[in-house]
């Protein structure tokens, strides 16, 4: 027999200024099975959950019904409760007053009183077939996957296994560093990003609890926390890395040149390659693509264009350990983990689009990486900044800001975050390069929101004079030997024109390549510019709705490196807090079959997005379905399906949903 | 022709991930809304029998509202891609059944979009006060 207690909160005035409780209480005590009904000032404060305690001690009751704020707030709290009072946490029900009433329904009371009455009226009907559920402790595996090895993935990667725990940290390129390898120096310090990176990047390299898989993708991801199974594919790099001891000679003498990724296209690299000298590992890969043997052994007569390329093959010759292995092929690996966390990064916006810049036409329109790269003593120009057309030093030089931010025809109307303060850093550097350098930038605003970042691009403009217009660039053209600037002058309110040697875009911050196959891949959501979406933008700002997957850095949206070390640190705290458990507890909320019922039709198999349901044969020879429970999801589709209701949703059974609508209006 | 003082009853099945947290959060944003719905909270919209709908017609409802989270958007990845198909069938089934389809919608409101469901709510409840009380025995469209 149900001996319904229900209990509605005050919430200050927060419920009581709008919904009469009085008038709740009275109606409460008249639903079936309820044996008392009792009101708190605030039901989740701890006088108000002794005193349901308390009630529930003297009234000897099963089962509790709670009318406050959305069960999305304090169901858990809630559920505790219960647990004190030595009842199965799972004879709780709560009904919405606050969020779905009295907070928008204040203007008329009566109304509002009489859907909170309804509310509780449905709470009741369901508590009463409330089912007593009993999670199960499931094993987990106390070893973390980090997807990307950029600053936060690095980040993220050593903290965890700091905490003693393995890691398995995945990275797509050939070395590990990210975007922030190829920086020169860091706002608005001006340390030198190499100096304070490369030692973390050899930190992950020596570290005893870090498996680092470079050139690796991770093709499938199945499970559920703290047993996730994955598939890595390691893609061949035709260099055993066991033998390579990283000597250079192979990429010293290969013949074939193609242009530098790593350098933005700016000078060329071999087809035997390490991205750039600090790369960790230092083990380089042939790129397939261009190597000249590679070609030779892909040759078709007839088929391929052109002669036949010779067999060159220097590298292994020059090899001194004998490490190249051209019968290298893609390995999978497969293995289980307990968490993981996503840090795949992004990539700048590609500015050939945008034609009044030139399209990526003009040669000394460059971007912002590119002159990163040109500041950059190890970077194409041996550290000097060079017009790309002619290889003079530029004396006039124009910075365009938000080329791909705030730019709503072009699909991206976000703010990139990091443009305006490497804007300001790149007029201090270009300045310190050449003191002959004069700077114009050209900005909507300048944004600088953070520890030191203002007075940083102040002093771009006052100490190192660089010249800030406010206004957007019309039209860039070569005349001569110089590219003419069209533009306004917003604050002055007329069109300027700048003869300038070079021009540099401030390209914004994009999601990166794949990231949205990822997110499908992972079965995360992602926003219409396929940034993935964190749990709670305030809250939860490294979790994901799916438990056990962490995202990190600006993969989640545009990120200065202080943000993604942050990050990268808060990611590693949750798994280190996941692992310090010896067993998971499942929430029992899942699906289950009647085996009596079921006629085997499996319409909940075709149905479920988890594969959480097998087939079983039962004694009699019949074939029934069965609910994996520690894969289930609790989404609700197999008892939708299920023609004889042989499947049902614990905690939303047919039964109790039922019991709502037929509680409705009465 | 709107019948003075009529108060249609609505049925919202909102789904927990989406358009109850949407619920909240026009509730948490303060956004007055008509009081006429009672807020039935299911997983997912692809949870919604098409049973529990005729219940609440049956059990007095002068409209139901099943809303879910944005297609390629659901929790569970394919929920609402089910509820969406599920309901199609179903609203030629509901006039059969001598209720007009208008009195039936399925909506998509993300946990962000607390005006959404407040302006749907609203829009619903004055589309039902025009549409007038139900009775589950009048032919669709001659009530």
């Amino acid at each position: 027999m149900a001996r319904i207690g229900v209990f509605v909160c005050h919430c200050g005035t927060n419920i009581a200024g709008v919904v009469s409780i009085p008038a709740v209480l009275e109606a409460a005590k008249k639903m079936p099975g309820v044996v008392v009904a009792a009101d708190d000032k605030y039901s989740c404060s701890d006088p108000g959950q002794a005193h349901i305690r308390a009630v529930i001690e003297q009234n000897k009751l099963n089962r509790v019904v709670i009318g406050s704020c959305s069960p999305r707030m304090h169901e858990f709290t809630f559920r505790k409760v219960m647990v004190k009072a030595g009842l199965n946490p799972y004879f709780l029900e709560v009904a919405n007053i606050r969020e779905q009433v009295s907070w928008v329904h204040s203007n008329d009371k009566e109304k509002a009183t009489a859907k909170a009455i309804d509310h509780v009226m449905i709470a009741v009907a369901k508590v009463a077939r409330d089912e007593a559920l009993f999670p199960k402790r499931v094993p987990l595996t106390k070893r973390a996957l980090v997807i990307g090895a950029g600053i936060t993935g690095i980040q993220a990667a050593l903290d965890i296994a700091s905490a003693g725990h393995p890691v398995t940290l995945v990275e797509r390129e050939a070395s590990i560093g990210g975007h922030m390898a190829q920086l020169d120096k860091t706002f608005p310090t001006l340390d030198c990003s190499a100096c304070i990176l490369t030692p973390k990047m050899v930190e992950v390299a020596q570290h005893p609890n870090i498996t680092l898989l470079t050139y690796s993708e991770v093709r499938q991801v199945s499970g559920f926390v703290g047993n996730f199974d994955v598939e890595i594919v390691k893609k061949a790099r035709k260099v055993d890395s066991k033998k390579c001891t990283g000597c250079g000679v192979c990429w010293l003498k290969c013949p074939e040149k193609v242009p530098a990724e790593f350098n933005e296209g700016l000078g060329t690299r071999e087809a035997i390659y390490v991205p750039f000298p600090q790369a960790v590992p230092l083990v380089p890969r042939v790129d397939l693509e261009n190597c000249r043997y590679i070609k030779y052994l892909e040759y078709m007569p007839g088929k391929t264009p052109g002669k036949r390329p010779m067999q060159c093959r220097i590298c292994e010759k020059l090899c001194p350990v004998q490490a190249l292995d051209w019968e290298q092929q893609d390995e999978v690996v497969k293995e289980k983990f307990g968490a993981i966390v996503v840090a795949t990064g992004y990539k700048t916006f590609d500015p050939s689009v945008c034609g009044e810049y030139g399209g990526g036409k003009l040669p000394d329109v460059i971007s912002g990486l590119q002159l990163e790269r040109m500041f950059n003593s190890s970077g194409p120009t041996g550290g000097e900044v060079l017009r790309p057309s002619d290889g003079t030093h530029p004396k006039t030089v124009v910075l365009v800001s938000c080329v791909g931010s705030r730019d709503e025809q072009r699909g991206r109307p976000y703010c990139s975050k990091i443009c305006c303060m490497y804007t300001a850093k790149q007029t201090i550097l270009l300045k310190e390069h050449d003191p002959e350098v004069q700077c114009y930038v050209f900005y909507i605003d300048i944004r600088t929101g953070g520890k030191d970042y203002e007075e940083f691009a102040r002093r771009a403009q006052e100490e190192y004079g660089a010249l800030y217009l406010r206004g957007r660039i019309s039209r860039i053209y070569e005349d001569g030997k110089q590219l003419v600037v069209l533009g306004e002058d917003s604050l002055m309110g007329r069109p300027v024109e700048i003869r300038a040697d070079m021009v540099v875009l401030a390209t914004g911050v994009e999601a990166n390549e794949g990231a949205a196959e990822l997110a499908q891949t992972m079965k995360l959501s992602h926003d219409v510019y396929d940034f993935l979406t964190e749990a709670h933008p305030k809250l939860k700002p490294v979790e994901t709705q799916t438990d056990g997957i962490l995202v990190a850095g600006a993969c989640v949206g545009p990120k200065d490196i202080p943000e993604c070390v942050a990050q990268g640190g808060a990611a590693a705290a949750k798994v280190s807090a996941l692992f310090s458990q010896e067993m998971l507890t499942s929430d029992p909320m899942v699906a289950s079959v009647d085996n009596a019922r079921c006629i085997g039709c499996l319409l909940c198999v075709q149905v479920c997005p988890y594969k959480a349901i097998d087939t079983q044969v039962l004694r009699n020879g019949r074939t029934v379905a069965v609910v994996n429970e520690s894969l289930c999801r609790a989404c609700g589709l197999c008892p939708a399906v299920c023609r004889p209701k042989a499947v049902n949703l614990r905690g939303f059974t047919n039964q109790q949903l039922l019991a709502e609508v037929n509680a409705l209006w009465q | 022709m709107a019948i003075d003082g009529f108060e249609p009853r609505i049925a919202g099945f909102l789904c927990n991930w989406c358009s109850y947290a949407g619920a909240d959060l026009a509730g948490t944003s303060r956004m007055s809304y008509p009081s006429n719905i009672r807020i039935i909270r299911v997983p997912c919209s692809g949870r919604v029998d098409p049973l529990f709908v005729v219940k609440a017609f049956q059990q007095g409802a002068d409209g139901v509202l099943v809303a879910g989270c944005h297609l390629g958007d659901c929790h569970y990845n394919e929920g609402n891609f089910y509820s969406r198909r599920r309901f199609a069938l179903l609203a030629p089934f509901l006039d059969y059944l001598g209720i007009q389809k208008e009195r039936f919608r399925l909506e998509w409101v993300s946990a962000s979009e607390g005006r959404k469901f407040s302006d749907v709510v609203s829009s619903f409840t004055s589309d039902l006060k025009k549409l007038g009380p139900r009775s589950i025995l009048s032919p669709g469209g001659r009530e």
